[in-house]
């Protein structure tokens, strides 16, 4: 193959790197966060499957199964956490999010 | 060649949707970019020979995640106009740490040789799935049950979570009617014939 496994790895290290630097930009928006950590998730798996196949080892992709379940079941608590949070408050900004701090 | 090609593609894709996705002023626009990711993704997964992912990550993420996504954006009236202002505040030190971590990892990709645990896999004749499913539910069985159990709890948390209680609004109340009897609800009343 003429792409190697350094390729993979290239990518997802800038699509992780992506996901962070969107988590520090979008301060003011819940929804992108959350996108942010999915993309974050899913450089995790390219990942995990480049190394899978370029091992010849089936155990990567097994557990980027699990990872996609984790990532799915995230997304839908993130979600529901933010719709009553929108509902009592009026916003979805992180900023505003400080009223635990006593 | 064309595999090498074809992994540019899909990876300059992938990345220009990243791009897009954290720094879109509208977020409609950012799931459905982060949708085109998540199928350039899949493309890429087949590329390397996991056709079984590539179709998961296009069933879990895009028909499931990212609908989701598009749903909460749409439901929620968010104000737009202010939703980008303290992009400029926080993009010196962003940039800075994404740096750094950027840095980290690729010195860390290149520091030596990463193929040194190649094993010889017995079952490369059967395919991906076929693969996936041996491993899957003998080894893995109680972590794929428990996985399930996430899920489940997952649903759940969202169903409680979500759930209110509005007043004012009628509602089927069970024990009631099951309760109910004839004799409490219907009353025969004799009546004269002339009338």
């Amino acid at each position: 193959m003429l792409v190697s496994l350094e390729h993979y790895l290239c990518l997802s290290a800038i699509l992780f790197t992506l996901g962070v630097f969107g988590i520090f930009l979008n301060r003011k928006n819940v929804i992108t966060i959350l996108m942010s950590i999915e993309l974050m998730l899913l450089a995790v798996n390219i990942n995990l499957v480049s190394f899978s196949s370029y091992l010849n080892d089936i155990q990567g992709q097994i557990f980027t199964i699990f990872v996609l379940t984790v990532a799915a079941a995230e997304a839908a608590i993130g979600l529901a956490i933010l719709v009553i949070y929108y509902r009592n408050s009026g916003s979805i900004s992180v900023e505003e999010i400080n009223k635990l701090r006593g | 060649m064309v595999t090498s090609l074809f992994f540019y593609l899909f990876s300059f894709i992938i990345t220009s949707c990243a791009v897009m996705v954290i720094s879109s002023k509208n977020p409609v626009h950012s799931v459905l970019f982060l949708i085109l990711a998540f199928f350039n993704s899949g493309a890429l997964f087949v590329i390397l020979g996991a056709e079984f992912l590539a179709m998961m990550l296009v069933i879990v993420y895009v028909g499931a995640v990212a609908v989701l996504f598009l749903f909460v954006v749409m439901m929620l009236n968010i104000n737009y106009s202010t939703i980008k202002d303290g992009f400029q505040k926080y993009l010196p030190i962003g940039l800075l740490i994404g740096l750094i971590l950027f840095i980290e990892i690729i010195l860390m990709v290149f520091s030596g040789d990463l193929l040194v645990n190649q094993n010889e896999n017995t079952l490369t004749n059967l395919p991906n799935t076929h693969q996936i499913g041996l491993l899957l539910y003998t080894d893995y069985i109680y972590v794929f049950q428990l996985s399930g159990l996430i899920l489940l709890v997952a649903m759940v948390g969202a169903i409680v979570l979500t759930l209110r209680d509005r007043t004012g609004v009628k509602k089927q109340n069970i024990t009631d009617q099951n309760s109910r009897k004839v004799s409490d609800v219907i009353t025969l009343v004799k009546m004269d014939e002339e009338n």
